[in-house]
């Protein structure tokens, strides 16, 4: 046993033979213990600093007295809002030292149920509360902060410019699978949707074709990053995407001889649009309500809405219930 | 005289030592520190070398104990929320296995919603099966290169390059199948490129490191008296590979095709990104399909927690969750019938 271990052996432990007759090597060992208690104790110590740090920056101190805002909240929800209220924290927490939002993505569904039960203390939703099921809606409270407008969008090479609603419903329903049945050329439909659970898609099936329910054909995708570049990429494929993701590597279809402009939206002449909401448990307080209050100013809704590609609400001159 | 002798006796042992290229044994320090302490009788070095023990296995304890709670409440968890859909329900299991459609948010007046997943089993196990058709030949010829034709160049040039597969993100692989194979398959074989072929051929370079590792460790686990007694008898080389070695390390072989199997069943992303996501049954290779993995991924985010729908995706996660334990007892299996 020993041959093989010795092999293994490093040079700071053949030099402690030398001297081992003495009781040199029974020092070095406690002076090596002693070390490596210190050690132990040193990391505990630090450990602790760090916990203690963590405890009392987390703290979610109540906004007592003073002016200045502090505490901590935590947002969650759909993820075509995320990126506006990502920025607006950062922001917010400038302006704002005391205070610190966390935002996550998680979809919808995540951040109404979060935000029902307490758990998050603002949830971002693309839909209303009301229409997603198994929310109780009315325990929340509705906080509308931009507008989102949808295009249908196609490959470059479709030579359609144009869908009336009927058109386009029975493109999505499966009725018509050829571009040459809408005025275009001999080419087959590839319809790429949405999943089904997805707040898009729910907002199309209900502004663009009427509630009819879509057919099950195409294909399937659940980012915009990946239906643009699919879209971009296919022959034949129609989809429908935000207008921030729209570019010119993508054809925008006009619905109706209405093309889906932010003018055309706020004026209420193109119907396929959706409010991005922020949902709270009861009214807002603290931190989450001076948050809300600074979404919805003007400096947010002039600069940072419209920069990111949403529709300040502000701007809207018709509204909508659901 | 006796100086000669002394000197002689050094060298001697000072080359024997070197051929060793160790020092002689020396009780005292004892590479076990344990041992020198007893002795040298070091009490005290002994009671704490006793403590770091009792230390050492306390630990290791604490740490089996909450693999085995976190293993036990994933299981609990899955269960009791897949189980959940059936409930009170109405839904029965034979449904919701064998049927066909999936349209959870279809209205009452039309039947209300049903929960169908064949379409989503149908297209997992055929997305596997097609990825295991591409990758085992592969693989298994890949193993048999690096152990066996060529270990020298196979051992330290092929295998750390498949092995590296293994490092890159599933996202990359479902990119470059969305950006090469799906225009690639559109253009020469026809249909629009998002097809169950696409998600077996991207699932094939995925699961190809873990065929050919656990392939290579089989064939190199054959013992050599099987390859020498084989070439004593004439065989070429090609017989003794085909005839004695692949099948002598045939359950290894298999233990790796399964396991490949099991990592196939349970990517996601790649798979999502190329297949097309259609919960419909595919009839051809060219068709688009859907798995267990990206149908629960597609809905899960915005399903509302407790609903059925939501249940429902659960379910479809306790149905993988039996899968995968199928495909390890069938590996356990193996094991146990090779030892045999």
């Amino acid at each position: 046993m020993s041959v093989v271990r010795k092999r293994g052996r490093d040079a700071s432990v053949c030099a402690r033979r030398v001297c081992a007759n003495g009781d040199f090597g029974k020092k070095e060992r406690s002076a090596k213990r002693l070390t490596k208690i210190s050690h132990v104790v040193g990391t505990n110590l630090v450990l602790g600093l760090v916990f203690a740090l963590l405890l009392t920056g987390c703290g979610n101190q109540p906004n007592g007295g003073t002016s200045e805002i502090s505490g901590s909240i935590i947002v969650s929800g759909a993820t075509a809002l995320q990126p506006l209220v990502q920025q607006a924290a950062e922001d917010f927490m400038v302006d704002h030292p005391n205070a610190k939002i966390v935002v996550n993505g998680g979809g919808s569904g995540t951040g109404l149920s979060q935000v029902s039960e307490g758990q998050v203390d603002i949830g971002m939703s693309d839909i209303f509360a009301e229409e997603k099921d198994g929310i109780d809606a009315s325990k929340l409270v509705d906080h509308r902060v931009c507008v989102v407008g949808f295009a249908v969008v196609a490959h470059p090479e479709v030579s359609v410019d144009n869908l009336d609603k009927q058109q386009l419903i029975d493109i999505f329903t499966g009725k018509v699978t050829n571009w040459s049945e809408v005025g275009g050329q001999d080419l087959a439909i590839i319809v790429v949707n949405r999943p089904k659970s997805s707040g898009t898609r729910a907002t199309f099936k209900k502004y663009a074709l009427d509630g009819q329910e879509e057919a099950e054909a195409g294909m399937t995708e659940d980012s915009s990053g990946a239906i643009k570049k699919i879209v971009s990429e296919t022959p034949g494929t129609v989809s429908y995407l935000a207008l921030s993701y729209v570019d010119d590597s993508i054809k925008t279809l006009k619905l109706d001889g209405k093309e889906p402009t932010v003018e055309n939206i706020t004026s209420g002449e193109y119907p396929v649009w959706s409010y991005e909401h922020l949902y709270t448990l009861g009214e807002p307080e603290g931190v989450a309500a001076a948050f809300i209050e600074y979404m919805l100013s003007d400096d947010v809704q002039d600069n940072l809405v419209s920069e990111l590609g949403y529709i300040p609400i502000t701007e809207m001159k018709v509204s909508r219930e659901e | 005289m006796s100086r000669w002798k002394e000197l002689r006796r050094k060298l001697m042992r000072s080359r024997f030592e070197k051929s060793l290229d160790v020092a002689p044994y020396d009780p005292l320090n004892d590479a076990d520190e344990m041992v020198g302490d007893v002795l040298r009788g070091d009490y005290e070095a002994q009671y704490w070398n006793k403590t770091k023990a009792t230390i050492g296995r306390l630990a290791t304890l604490v740490c089996v104990v909450l693999v085995m709670v976190i293993a036990a409440s994933v299981i609990l968890f899955i269960s009791q929320k897949g189980v959940s859909t059936f409930v009170g329900t109405g839904i029965s299991i034979r449904d919701f296995i064998l049927g066909t459609i999936w349209y959870p948010d279809r209205p009452l007046d039309q039947g209300g919603p049903s929960f169908g997943i064949l379409p989503f089993i149908t297209g997992s196990f055929s997305v596997s099966m097609l990825a295991l058709l591409f990758a085992v030949p592969l693989g298994v010829a890949t193993a048999i290169f690096v152990s066996e034709i060529n270990p020298s160049f196979g051992g330290k040039v092929l295998r750390p390059c498949t092995e590296l597969f293994v490092g890159i993100p599933s996202v990359v692989y479902g990119w470059i199948g969305l950006s090469v194979l799906v225009p690639l398959i559109r253009n020469h074989l026809g249909g629009f490129g998002f097809s169950i072929l696409s998600g077996g051929i991207v699932l094939s370079l995925m699961i190809l490191p873990t065929i050919t590792s656990v392939a290579c460790d089989a064939l190199k686990a054959v013992p050599n008296s099987y390859r020498e007694a084989a070439y004593s008898l004439g065989a070429t080389r090609w017989q003794v590979i085909s005839k004695v070695f692949v099948p002598a390390a045939g359950p290894g072989i298999l233990t790796g095709v399964v396991l490949a199997m099991g990592r196939a069943f349970g990517e996601t992303l790649a798979v999502q990104m190329v297949i097309g996501n259609v919960p419909i049954i595919p009839k051809s290779l060219l068709d688009p399909g859907i798995t267990l993995t990206t149908g629960i991924t597609m809905d899960m985010v915005n399903t509302v927690n407790g609903s059925l729908w939501n249940s429902a995706l659960w379910s479809m996660a306790l149905v993988l969750l039996i899968l995968s334990l199928f495909f390890m007892s069938i590996v356990k299996l193996i094991a146990k019938r090779s030892k045999l």
